[in-house]
């Protein structure tokens, strides 16, 4: 991997720390109203398949949605606005951090319902699909969502139909605090794959540039028109579920050896290492990307709060 | 003009569609080549193909996610169910998904689909393939409702909920299919979503009613004029965006009203009409507002009980009569 392609995906995970730290402390600070579901921790995985897509191509996001946002290509500033419940927000402060959609650049939506973004991404590849314009659709997923029915019965459509769409469970071993594999039977997500006859693959999900090489096969493989991957993340969350809720359900050390693996510094210490960087210049694109959030918070901050007389715009089309 | 079936005027009102715009795609089981349970779709995949009258696995949830992300990618999905009384298992998409998509992106989104839902009573089918739920529908904001009662209409409000840029959860009452009329070969007559329409003018009551009920107004009006009562038909056809319009300005002119719905009363669309009506024309009103549909049963199997629960023609008389006391 070339050093500018090195240094932009460090970039991009940083934006997404950063920014989700700073949603942390807004949020904890009362500044911000609603539910927040940081994705501290698992900054590779949005950042690796995003890598590989092009603006128009499409993705489906969970509640957990910031990073896909940030990754797919959206502007921080209406992110953090929409989080500012702004009228300058991606969607006006109708959907705010749990539907957070921006479509200009392929991102369908977060969703507040678990597993129900991935039909929609299979509807989108099938969209794609019908109307040939080449297109790749993204459904992101946690591990949880693994065990709705809307997940089994997308895999198979998208299956059957050898649709153009690429399936991206982040297996962060928790369904908010029930460790999943004391409701799932069996250890790895990519073995159900085998039921629909599609590729199933495990990545180390905070191993940025290998999540890049599994995520690039994935969607060259639908673009050729070669049906969807199904590909497994392992990965793990900083913090709660939720910002606000208290973490008495993961022991400490298990958090601490995740902690350890955190695909940021990793990255970094390998850039070092690899000598793609020396730290002055990773300090910088820190600097940077604080600056950037900070804009961000400046920008929302800033911007008119949404109006009630406009609150029934957008219920219809007319 | 030609004589055609409900049916039959439903498939004419897709495949015209399909011919106007290459975005309109049918989705559902059993589609193609069997052209659906009732027939609605036949000739349909011979004409545009299996691309675009497409064959799903038995997955409600699935396919009809997969219509809300097409539809929100550019696609015009017409989505059947084989029977209305599934739309449970699809309920997700519709009103936690589609519904709401275009408010929580602040109109960044779109979700132009149709789901058509075989339904109602009348044919012993029982407690899984006899229910209407179109009252869960028109309760939710984002979703638009419609309810044919003639083959014309039938047409002319599929082709509108088709070009419509809304989510539509469209009931096609299976009683009805098989139902021959007049329908006008215009392929751009269209019957405008939000209009009720007087099926029959009265000036001493109102039965306001929809889907096939409005059939069975017909026939009680026939019987009460021979009493000498003069009974007006307002046919809603949308349930939601409710015409309430048409509707008060009949009770203005009759002074007495009867909601009428097949399907389960309580909570359900009559009692709407009848808050609509006490709410805004209550001054015009010589008789308490009468409601009539099915007591809290499931639709039976036999089919003596069926019948037992379900509307009829002769209840509806009793009704009026009583309203005219």
């Amino acid at each position: 991997m070339d050093r500018d392609t090195r240094l932009h995906l460090y970039r991009e995970m940083l934006r997404i720390r950063q920014f989700e730290e700073k949603v942390r402390e807004l949020a904890m600070a009362n500044e911000l109203p609603g539910f927040f579901h940081l994705y501290v921790g698992e900054e590779a995985v949005a950042v690796g398949v995003c890598s590989n897509l092009k603006k128009e191509d499409y993705i489906t996001s969970t509640h957990r949605g910031h990073g896909h946002l940030l990754a797919k290509g959206a502007d921080m500033n209406r992110a953090m606005a929409e989080l500012f419940a702004r009228e300058t927000g991606y969607n006006k402060a109708r959907g705010g951090s749990m539907h957070i959609a921006a479509p200009e650049v392929g991102m369908l939506g977060a969703n507040g319902i678990v597993g129900a973004g991935i039909p929609i991404a299979t509807g989108a590849a099938f969209s794609s699909k019908y109307q040939k314009d080449g297109k790749v659709a993204v459904a992101f997923f946690g591990d949880g969502a693994t065990s709705q029915g809307t997940f089994h019965e997308a895999l198979n459509i998208g299956a059957s139909f050898s649709l153009p769409v690429v399936y991206v469970c982040e297996n962060n071993l928790y369904g908010v605090s029930t460790r999943q594999s004391k409701v799932r039977k069996l250890e790895d997500i990519a073995e159900r794959a085998k039921a629909y006859d599609m590729r199933g693959i495990i990545v180390d999900g905070n191993d940025i540039e290998a999540v890049c090489d599994a995520a690039g096969e994935a969607v060259r493989l639908a673009r050729n028109g070669e049906g969807p991957t199904l590909i497994e993340c392992k990965t793990y969350r900083h913090y709660t579920h939720f910002v606000g809720e208290p973490d008495n359900y993961r022991p400490r050390e298990e958090v601490d050896t995740w902690k350890k693996k955190d695909p940021i510094t990793g990255y970094a210490q390998r850039l070092i290492r690899e000598e793609t960087a020396v730290q002055e210049e990773l300090d910088e694109i820190l600097r940077s990307v604080n600056q950037e959030v900070e804009k961000a918070v400046e920008f929302a901050k800033n911007s008119p709060k949404a109006r009630p007389d406009t609150v029934f715009d957008d219920v219809y089309a007319n | 003009m030609s004589i055609m079936s409900y049916s039959k005027a439903l498939g004419a009102a897709m495949a015209e569609e399909m011919r106007r715009d290459d975005k309109v795609v049918c989705i559902g089981i059993d589609l193609q080549y069997y052209g659906g349970a009732f027939g609605v779709t036949q000739g349909l995949c011979e004409e545009f193909g299996e691309d675009r009258v497409v064959n799903m696995p038995i997955a409600e949830a699935g396919y009809t996610g997969l219509a809300v992300g097409a539809a929100a990618t550019g696609l015009r999905p017409v989505v059947e169910l084989q029977f209305g009384d599934w739309v449970t298992i699809a309920s997700d998409q519709l009103v936690n998904q589609a519904a709401n998509m275009r408010y929580m992106s602040g109109g960044a989104l779109s979700v132009p689909m149709v789901m058509r839902l075989p339904c109602g009573g009348f044919g012993a089918a029982a407690a899984q393939h006899s229910h209407m739920f179109e009252s869960w529908f028109a309760f939710v904001a984002g979703l638009k409702v419609m309810c044919p009662s003639t083959p014309e209409e039938a047409k002319g409000m599929l082709k509108t909920a088709i070009r419509e840029n809304d989510p539509i959860i469209f009931l096609e009452h299976r009683q009805c299919y098989e139902m021959k009329g007049e329908v006008t070969e215009d392929p751009e007559f269209t019957v405008p979503i939000g209009k009720a329409a007087v099926k029959r003018e009265g000036k001493d009551v109102t039965i306001v009613t929809y889907s096939y009920m409005v059939h069975f107004a017909l026939e009680a009006a026939k019987i009460l004029e021979q009493e000498g009562i003069d009974t007006e038909v307002v046919d809603l056809r949308t349930i939601k965006p409710m015409d309430t319009e048409t509707v008060l300005n009949s009770v203005k002119k009759t002074h007495r009203v009867l909601c009428l719905q097949e399907t389960w009363l309580t909570c359900g669309v009559a009692g709407e009409v009848a808050a609509v009506i006490a709410d805004l024309a209550f001054d015009y009103l010589d008789a308490p507002v009468k409601r009539m549909g099915s007591p809290d049963c499931p639709a039976p199997f036999s089919p003596d009980l069926e019948t037992y629960v379900l509307p009829s023609v002769n209840g509806i008389v009793q009704a009026v009569r009583e309203l005219m006391e």
